[in-house]
């Protein structure tokens, strides 16, 4: 392994090459399906030894206890969809796959709750949900992403206007920590304060807090009609001076702001200096009258086109989900949106930006071709315009001869509390550890 | 790393030496120690616990607040967050051997941010302060917990406290879009909705004190919604309501809100506001609808069809904001109005999946009749949030004890269905006891790995949430002697 061990000396009883049989052994212990790691299994760059495909929690636990006993690190992982994201990890000896734990454990209709093991594809979920005339209002790209990852990474859609993002939706977790405990919280009612809320703490934990192995969501009706409007906006160079036009973030305000009450706002624009595409969605019983009546809140840009289909880009992640992708996330307050738009189009780099207008959460994908230093520019750039409106910019994917050059995160003032938390669900750093951030 | 070892010094010596140095850093006036007014703050909404505190301070800013953790830390005594005393849980109990920090003067609106959808307010703030503030501009905030013209944001935040149009809009945790805390350690941290990593801001919301003092809040303001409807449906009996209500959800609605109360709860609102319900009703249903007024007028047709269909032998719908407030009358002073009709009882607040409601009203029929304790239900349908009033004579030997018994009993029956001992508001000192009914002790290990994260010494509302916390740094399995934090009163062993 190439990937620099943190966290101090290991244990004792580490396992060096020649300990590699007796670990297979542990490992093959614990019932789980044990097998050597091959190239599709890097983390970040970073290669396992051993993939572990577990059936059940508790093997999960028991695989996490030969780790904890061995000292062998574990990243988890679902649909493997977005292994290539964030940090490599400081070490990776054990690649826990959730795929085998792809049941539905109960689907209380009538309750509007669902609970499901963490390795289920979304996809999936998504039908048997339909079928009841309902769904788990995520809307995050398909492609063979499973529950576990979607809270791991945090992911969202164009609706977390409405619905809010995975945190919002979860009401009950299980996860398996390092040394192998089986914790809950939550519940599998919507309504509930008892103890912490540890859903929200693994929710974007990037597997560096525990295994998540189940999951309760809070269910919605299924929209029984939806509509989109779209309008289109000439480039940044002619927004809101004086003679100029509306921008984007005057129509997100608008829109959002209006009694049509839009689930998604959201924007498809190839920068530098190419055309904003604006599409708004409507559900409801009355969705198409309300698509409508946005017409005439487009702020001079024509009346909007009203169509029954979504834009081919809606809630796609722009980049397509390479391995060498470059891939950020820019978040302002969103009356800023123009602003940190002109952020963007400042640095001259052709950026695809897409994502939640209304939210103004929008990621920005560079071309896999971007050099080191132009990487850099561009990153510390769109932040020094940014930081002053509230905003951020997070690297979420970059090969790493770009992501050595910039800090991932930027400053975060709960970084400290952050490392405390890990410190004390991970003491012995096992779990993806520096995955996530610097000490994470 | 801790002090909580050995032995704890005698309370008052050390409160009066950290009382001087709070003197020193706060305003004049603002460090209370005359017993007198301290007993004023002897209790929060939850009044059969009691506690007069060591000291209470009263910072105006997050500095002042920074410096009393600070000196607490210093002297090793635990802290205590209050806003503005009306929690139902204990969760505002004070320390004798503490200082108890009242956030009342922290009660400014900084900023209203329209475009962005947003205010900044200091935690002394009503929840009603800041949908007044920003009504003219025809928003406002969502939860409504049924005490917002008086509690604060900042207990909110603590409480994670929803109210009864949270079926539609979610809970406190889904509005606050950053906290400027003080950590137990006196730092000053930003947590922020925003921040990549570790969602802390959702772990803090609801943390019931445990992890901090909040000294600053963003909150989420939306739309004030085009329409509202308000119907009120009486039922002969309280299965015919349920039924309703699980046809309703099931047909695809989300109201904004849906409650029921059964007969003796509408006696008892009848009885201390004339809210004139229906006569001979045997439950009463408040359905109420918001949102696009096109969508709004299609799903109340729906839902007054459905009203019917399931038994309602009376239905009325609101005309315009007083006669909403008239509907609304009755179900907001149900609480109080108990006392019109029992010279004592117990608020109880447990949840169960909906579709269990009907089981759960006729296991809670029994358990009264069983124990000759009256119970009145008063709940939030929608979400399976209930809320009985258990019902005793004072003056009547081991009447409480019978009350207080069939009050656990229904918490029992939430967990057996599923639920929750808590839909709203929190297990505080009240339901730290009930914890272990719900969670492992791995669980509840787990969760005292964030406890320990925050606050490794112990001080920041101690005693609270978890039934005897083990101390960070402590193996699990491995005690000996009494638990140090029984020994010095810090914490309670059930």
């Amino acid at each position: 392994m190439g990937a620099p061990h943190g966290g101090g000396p290991r244990g004792a009883g580490a396992p060096g090459a020649a300990d590699a049989p007796a670990a297979l052994e542990a490992l093959r212990g614990t019932g789980a399906e044990i097998r050597d790691a091959g190239p599709g299994d890097a983390v970040a760059g970073v290669s396992p030894r051993w993939v572990a495909l577990p059936g059940d929690t508790e093997q999960v636990a028991a695989l996490m206890r030969v780790c904890a006993s061995l000292d062998l690190a574990a990243v988890p992982t679902g649909g493997g969809t977005r292994l290539h994201w964030g940090r490599p990890p400081e070490r990776c000896d054990l690649l826990v796959g959730t795929r085998r734990l792809n049941r539905i454990l109960e689907h209380a209709s009538g309750d509007l709750v669902v609970r499901v093991q963490a390795g289920t594809a979304v996809e999936d979920l998504a039908g048997v949900l339909a079928a009841a005339g309902q769904e788990l209002a995520l809307d995050v790209p398909s492609g063979g992403r499973t529950v576990g990852g979607v809270l791991a990474t945090a992911a969202a859609g164009p609706r977390r206007l409405r619905y809010g993002t995975a945190r919002d939706l979860l009401i009950g977790i299980t996860v398996v920590l390092a040394d192998g405990t089986v914790a809950r919280s939550g519940g599998k009612v919507v309504k509930n304060v008892a103890g912490y809320d540890l859903g929200k703490l693994f929710t974007g934990s990037y597997g560096t807090l525990g295994i998540i192995t189940e999951a309760a969501f809070r269910l919605h009706p299924a929209a029984p009609a939806r509509c989109w409007t779209t309008v289109r906006l000439p480039g940044p160079e002619s927004w809101a001076d004086p003679a100029g036009v509306v921008g984007p973030a005057a129509l997100a305000t608008a829109l959002a702001a209006s009694q049509t009450e839009p689930s998604a706002v959201e924007l498809d624009w190839s920068a530098p200096s190419g055309a904003v595409t604006v599409c708004a969605l409507f559900e409801g019983p009355a969705a198409d009258g309300r698509a409508r009546a946005v017409q005439d809140l487009t702020g001079g840009h024509g009346p909007g086109e009203v169509t029954g289909e979504a834009p081919s880009w809606w809630g796609a992640i722009p980049g397509g989900g390479a391995p060498d992708e470059v891939l950020l996330e820019l978040r302002v307050p969103p009356a800023s949106a123009d602003r940190a738009l002109r952020a963007v189009a400042a640095r001259g780099l052709p950026a695809r930006v897409r994502g939640s207008l209304a939210s103004a959460v929008l990621h920005v994908a560079l071309p896999a071709r971007t050099g080191g230093p132009e990487f850099a520019a561009f990153v510390s750039g769109v932040r020094d315009d940014v930081r002053p409106l509230g905003g951020r910019l997070t690297v979420l994917a970059a090969p790493r001869e770009l992501a050595r050059r910039v800090d991932p995160w930027g400053p975060v003032g709960a970084l400290p509390l952050m490392r405390r938390v890990k410190e004390r669900f991970d003491p012995g750093r096992r779990m993806s550890p520096g995955r996530l951030a610097e000490g994470l | 790393m801790t002090d909580t070892t050995g032995a704890t010094p005698a309370p008052g010596p050390v409160l009066d030496r950290a009382a001087r140095r709070l003197a020193a850093v706060l305003p004049p006036g603002a460090v209370i120690t005359d017993p007198v007014r301290l007993r004023t703050y002897e209790c929060d909404g939850l009044t059969h616990h009691r506690a007069v505190p060591g000291i209470v301070v009263l910072p105006e800013t997050t500095g002042q607040t920074a410096a009393v953790v600070r000196i607490c830390n210093e002297y090793g005594v635990p802290f205590v967050a209050r806003g503005a005393g009306t929690g139902l849980s204990g969760g505002a109990l004070p320390r004798t051997d503490g200082v108890l920090v009242v956030t009342s003067r922290m009660r400014r609106v900084l900023e209203v941010d329209l475009p962005n959808r947003r205010a900044v307010v200091e935690p002394g703030v009503t929840n009603l302060e800041i949908t007044e503030a920003v009504r003219a501009h025809g928003r406002y905030y969502a939860p409504d917990p049924s005490s917002r013209q008086v509690c604060t944001i900042g207990g909110n935040v603590a409480e994670n406290s929803g109210g009864a149009h949270c079926l539609k809009y979610g809970f406190t945790v889904n509005h606050v879009l950053a906290l400027e805390i003080v950590t137990p350690d006196g730092d000053v941290v930003t947590l922020d909705a925003d921040d990549p990593g570790y969602d802390l801001l959702g772990a803090f919301v609801g943390s019931e004190g445990t992890l901090g003092i909040t000294t600053r809040v963003t909150v989420r303001l939306l739309r004030a919604p085009e329409a509202v409807t308000t119907l009120l449906a009486a039922f002969e009996s309280i299965e015919q309501g349920g039924r309703a209500v699980s046809a309703i959800i099931g047909g695809g609605i989300v109201p904004a809100a849906i409650e029921m109360m059964d007969a003796l709860a509408i006696e008892a609102a009848e009885a201390a506001v004339d809210c004139a319900y229906p006569a001979g009703a045997g439950a009463v249903l408040i359905v109420e609808l918001d949102g696009p007024a096109a969508e709004t007028a299609l799903r109340s047709a729906e839902a007054e069809r459905i009203c019917r269909e399931s038994g309602a032998f009376e239905l009325r719908t609101a005309a315009g904001p007083a006669e909403r407030d008239a509907i609304w009358k009755g179900r907001r002073s149900a609480f109080a109005a108990v006392g019109r009709i029992s010279p004592a009882y117990i608020v109880q607040d447990g949840v169960v999946p909906r579709t269990a409601l009907p089981g759960v009203l006729a296991d809670i029929d029994r358990l009264s009749a069983e124990h000759g304790i009256r119970v009145a239900n008063v709940f939030h349908a929608g979400d399976g949030n209930l809320h009985p009033l258990v019902l005793f004579d004072d003056r009547e030997p081991g009447a409480a004890e019978r009350a207080e018994t069939v009050s656990g009993r229904i918490l029992d029956l939430c967990v057996e269905h599923g639920g929750s001992i808590t839909g709203e508001h929190g297990v505080g000192v009240d339901k730290a006891r009930y914890m272990p009914r719900m969670f492992t002790d791995d669980d509840l290990d787990t969760m005292q790995l964030l406890r320990c994260a925050f606050d490794p010494r112990g001080l920041s509302n101690p005693g609270k949430v978890f039934p005897t916390p083990r101390l960070c740094g402590e193996v699990p399995g491995v005690r000996r002697g009494a638990h140090p934090l029984v020994e010095s009163g810090r914490a309670e062993q059930f």
